[in-house]
């Protein structure tokens, strides 16, 4: 059944943090394709060029005809659940700790046959029901079955919830709050039903619009941070660090400069000194309290956010050194993502394309708003996706990069 | 009719031995290897060197093969094989054996199955045990094979007029058998309520549907049957065999473990029928398998197990004795060697040498193996006739 | 003889016959730098990056790497920082005449003003008025205007900006060229960021301290504190800046000697 959780008790300081343990994590090359698509948010399994013939478990040559020209393929999912089970005794520690785990057997319409988890409303078999893919908490996809009439979320099954990564009753640090896209996720996150939003902002003296409003929040408290500020960014840490269940990290500095158009090194280091120092600042301070909260009861922490952006994949050269922090910050990220696994942590990295507001003046539409970037974060927590790239623009230049991404290049050096 | 196959006439097998199953063991699986091969040689009165062939099955042998097990116990044999094959090991050595020495590439076969258990040796074989496995299977609650089988346990009852009562008949009947073996790690009688009530491990399966992994071995000689008659060694013969893997691939889960594709030919190439066996050792490593292999090896038509379970007094002195020893379910699983357990039980039976019950007058044994759940389906099956041969 | 006044001089301050009196602000990441709009290179607040604190980077000592700009903190004004003393000789802090580092100074008292409006502009008027009362401003000496901006601790209120900018005082454009061309004294000095008032942009010229004092080869003086603990006349500035190749300025300690009363 599915319970929608209450808010977490308080916990009681006394008692020993549980230590964060993960499902099973090793996983073929061929198999890692699976996880690849669920980081989009997508079910992807092989299909036989050749015959036709979908492959499940995931394998270098089609079990009909040999072939080796096997190309992942969206599914649909619909299947019918043949068996289930619930397991009272596992074997690894991360189940033994959360069993009993109920899983079953479903014939999938496009043909294989899958093992799956499945959603607490998922009925007995037999069963009609629509298998999706997701990350798990070892960052790795699996499949889990739902039942085929509703749309039930993960976040309300105890044991898919873990899966989540869901902003509701979570205390939550977003670093800068001053910007549009800050102001954005900070509503948004407050909407979703966070339990406290610790707000960043840097240079106290400037007034920013919206502050009013983002102090009207209930949840959100101000705090000092400046991510180019070693000293500040380990005060925060040592302030509010241990308590911290979600990082967003929204600060970010963007000028519009490549090589020629701007003289100097400031602009690029200022750029750099926030987009990439600054995550590496704030991944250095929070991120050793983050890892050791992995399992700490239901409200423990889950999940690092990243503002990065599409010019991260391609350099954008009429943005060429914010285009070039971006990418150090998401090579980073990838560094961060490592670091994080073996903990449960999920490193979620947005690529926007251009958004709406004054640094990207003069591109022309569409542009994305923050208020629908922010949107798009809420959902890739709650669905456990981890690279998100929302917005036309953005999904255009993925599947230009994913296609050909010397192409691309050559595409954005001509101005396309 | 089904294919050709070359008759056994000559193939016997002789000197069953076990080596006794221990819970756990400090010892690597060599120790067992040699412990099964040393008693073998001793009892057939012959040098080690005598034996020029070697087949192996193991699961904790690595980092080594049949080829490093060699070296160790100082064999040079002029045949060698290792069978990967779990639970269907056992026949598909004894087939490997069978045609090596009717050829003369081999002149005695030991076919050696062990395995060693240490306390983390489960978890460690079944969190690598195949790619699928490991992509497909585990990460779904790591419930080892106990999870799938659970499910195909399921799929059984929801899908046939079977209780659970019926597979607890299986448990409690093969229990009543191990109460009088001396290698059984189990040695209390076990009621149809204490089944019912056990705690649960993978819905429906519970306690006493499962086996213990533990440590040991089984071994057995293959020869040709003057060279039997020459050691003096009583021995069985080699009636008839088959094997298939991945039998039913368009199943959607398993219902069919393999052997209703050759069973035509089994009998056959034995010239008996399912009411010539005196008695079945099936593949037991959980009761819905034991079902299917009686459904299938043609005690029963399809989806008449239960009845069949339910109609037959399954002790060694009843009407259908099975599992005569009390099956891995009762005497322990060691490793591969659960895939010889029912082959060297019943060389016992047919050369008069049982070490518990001995089942009346029994002339022709069927034995049937079955294993290697690689993602969500056993994928090996095999079975064989043994018929008594002459005493010596 | 000069031997002899020197030893005086140690004399006197170790017997506190005269004072030293710290007018720098500590160089911290909290202090605020000067902000110029976004289009403009920025000169970088002050960082430090520890190197090592007796930890696996190095046992048994401690030391940081600083990153600042020529302008952060309590900082001295090159003549070279303007356009307007762009081509004078000697315009650096590294060719300055060290003899200019060592100066009198006075302390023109506009805190109630200040505190009053944060625009205040300091002008000819208020000059010769003070003059009344302390006499003449000496030559070749610093002109302090005290306006105890220093003690706003709140880096809001010490930027103290709004949406029409930076409200902090400073001098009138006349006051600045009376003080130079009257008045020849060395350089003028501020407690806030910016010897030029907040709104010095729309003065004529704007800047008129920086234009005028850096274009007659004067100097200035930034985010001082203590002002409220000088005479108004008497005391005498140590304030070398740091030697920097073609430096615009520099953080620099600024120490007022002051007799003791």
């Amino acid at each position: 059944m599915s319970v929608a959780p209450a808010r977490p008790r308080r916990k009681n300081p006394i008692l020993r943090t549980r230590l964060p343990t993960v499902p099973p994590a090793a996983r073929s090359r061929v198999a890692l394709g699976l996880t690849a698509a669920a980081a989009l948010g997508r079910f992807e399994l092989q299909v036989c060029l050749a015959c036709g013939a979908v492959q499940y478990p995931p394998r270098e040559a089609c079990h009909i005809c040999l072939s080796d020209r096997l190309e992942w393929r969206a599914q649909d999912g619909a299947g019918e659940l043949l068996a289930d089970s619930v397991v009272h005794h596992s074997q690894e520690l991360f189940f033994r700790e959360r069993g009993p785990w109920r899983l079953g057997l479903v014939k999938l319409a496009c043909g294989p046959s899958v093992v799956a988890h499945l959603h607490g409303n998922c009925p007995a078999a037999p069963a009609r029901v629509r298998v999706s893919s997701t990350l798990d908490k070892a960052g790795q996809a699996v499949l889990a079955a739902f039942a085929e009439q509703e749309t039930p979320t993960m976040t309300d099954d105890r044991q898919l919830r873990e899966m989540t990564c869901d902003p509701r009753a979570r205390k939550i640090l977003v670093t800068d709050g001053k910007t549009a896209v800050g102001r954005a996720v900070v509503e948004q996150l407050a909407a979703a039903g966070a339990e406290i939003i610790w707000v960043g902002h840097a240079e106290p003296w400037k007034k920013f619009p919206g502050f009013d409003a983002l102090r009207a929040i209930k949840q959100a408290t101000l705090m000092p941070l400046d991510v180019t500020d070693s000293q500040s960014v380990t005060e925060l840490a040592g302030e509010i660090g241990g308590k911290v269940d979600i990082v967003v990290n929204t600060a970010e500095h963007h000028r519009n400069f490549g090589i020629e158009a701007r003289s100097g090194l400031d602009v690029a280091r200022a750029e750099m000194d926030v987009n990439y120092f600054g995550l590496l600042r704030l991944a250095q301070a929070f991120g050793p309290a983050l890892r050791a909260r992995g399992a700490d009861g239901q409200a423990s922490a889950v999940a690092w956010v990243n503002l990065l952006s599409i010019f991260a994949l391609t350099n954008f050269p009429p943005h060429g050194t914010f285009s070039a922090s971006k990418a150090a910050a998401y090579s980073l990220s990838q560094c961060l993502r490592a670091e994080m696994l073996p903990a449960g942590i999920r490193v979620i990295n947005l690529f926007p394309g251009p958004i709406d507001d004054e640094w990207n003046q003069l591109i022309l539409p569409p542009k994305l708003a923050p208020s629908a970037l922010a949107a798009a974060l809420v959902k890739a927590m709650r669905e456990g996706v981890e690279d998100v790239y929302p917005g036309d623009i953005a999904q255009d230049w993925l599947a230009r990069w994913r296609d050909n991404p010397k192409v691309l290049e050559r595409e954005l050096a001509a101005g396309a | 009719m089904g294919s050709h196959r070359s008759p056994y006439d000559d193939v016997a097998l002789a000197v069953p031995v076990t080596v006794p199953y221990v819970r756990y063991s400090i010892r690597g699986a060599h120790w067992f290897f040699a412990q099964a091969l040393a008693e073998t040689v001793r009892r057939a009165g012959i040098d080690k060197d005598r034996v020029d062939g070697l087949c192996v099955s193991s699961f904790s042998l690595a980092p080594d093969t049949a080829v490093g097990l060699i070296q160790h116990l100082g064999l040079s044999p002029r045949w060698l094989d290792h069978i990967p094959m779990g639970g269907a090991s056992g026949i598909v050595a004894l087939r490997r054996a069978a045609r090596a020495v009717q050829c003369g590439d081999a002149g005695i076969v030991a076919c050696i199955a062990a395995d060693t258990n240490h306390p983390d040796t489960f978890r460690q074989n079944t969190a690598n045990f195949s790619q699928f496995a490991r992509d497909a299977v585990y990460p779904y609650g790591a419930g080892g094979p106990n999870a799938s089988f659970a499910m195909l346990t399921a799929h059984y009852l929801r899908t046939h007029a079977a209780r659970a009562e019926d597979f607890g008949k299986i448990c409690v009947a093969q229990r009543d058998n191990a109460l009088r073996f001396p290698y059984a790690l189990f040695k209390k009688k076990l009621t149809l309520d204490e089944y019912l009530t056990a705690r649960p491990i993978a819905e429906p399966l519970r306690l006493f549907d499962c086996v213990m992994p533990c440590a040991g071995a089984e071994s057995f000689l293959v020869m040709r049957r003057d060279i039997a008659a020459d050691l003096g060694l009583p021995h069985a013969r080699l009636a008839a065999t088959i094997e298939r893997h991945n039998a039913f691939p368009a199943d959607p889960i398993q219902i069919r473990g393999g052997w209703s594709r050759d069973r035509d030919d089994l009998y056959a190439q034995a010239g008996v029928a399912p009411s010539d066996i005196d008695f079945l050792e099936t593949y037991d490593d959980y009761p819905v398998i034991t079902l299917m292999q009686i459904e299938e090896l043609g005690f029963c038509g399809p989806g008449e197990g239960a009845e069949f379970i339910r109609s037959h007094d399954l002790t060694v002195e009843g009407s259908f004795p099975l599992n005569t020893s009390g099956g891995q379910l009762s005497v322990g699983q060691a490793g591969a060697a659960g895939g010889s357990l029912g082959l060297v039980e019943a060389l016992r039976q047919l050369t008069g040498a049982a070490l518990g019950a001995a089942v009346p007058k029994a002339t022709t044994g069927l034995v049937s193996g079955f294993g290697m759940i690689n993602y969500d389906r056993g994928l090996c099956s095999g079975a064989a006739i043994l018929t008594a041969g002459a005493e010596s | 003889m000069s031997t002899n006044t020197l030893l005086d001089l140690v004399a006197a301050l170790a017997a506190g016959r005269i004072r030293l009196v710290d007018l720098t602000q500590t160089l911290s990441p909290d202090f605020p730098p000067i902000v110029l709009p976004p289009e403009m290179g920025q000169s970088w607040p002050f960082r430090i990056e520890e190197a090592s604190r007796y930890d696996e980077r190095g046992p048994g000592w401690y030391w940081n790497n600083l990153s600042f700009g020529e302008h952060t903190g309590t900082h001295f004004d090159a003549p070279i920082h303007w356009i307007s003393g762009r081509d004078l000789p000697n315009n650096a802090t590294d060719t300055i005449p060290v003899e200019h580092m060592i100066a009198p100074a006075v302390v023109i008292d506009c805190s109630q003003e200040a505190a009053a409006d944060a625009d205040f502009l300091l002008t000819v008027d208020f000059v010769r008025s003070w003059e009344t009362r302390h006499g003449p401003i000496p030559p070749r000496a610093w002109v302090l205007m005290r306006t105890d901006w220093s003690k706003r601790s709140d880096p809001v209120a010490y930027q103290n900006f709004d949406e029409t900018g930076q409200h902090t005082p400073g001098p009138d454009a006349e006051v600045v060229q009376f003080l130079i061309r009257e008045r020849d004294c060395i350089g003028f000095g501020s407690e806030s960021i910016g010897t030029d008032a907040g709104q010095g942009f729309h003065l004529q010229p704007p800047y008129p301290c920086h234009y005028f004092m850096h274009g007659a080869g004067r100097y200035g003086l930034q985010c001082l504190c203590n002002l409220d603990l000088l005479p108004p006349t008497g005391a005498v500035l140590i304030c070398p800046p740091l030697k920097i190749k073609q430096g615009s300025g520099s953080p620099l300690r600024v120490l007022a000697l002051v007799p003791a009363p």
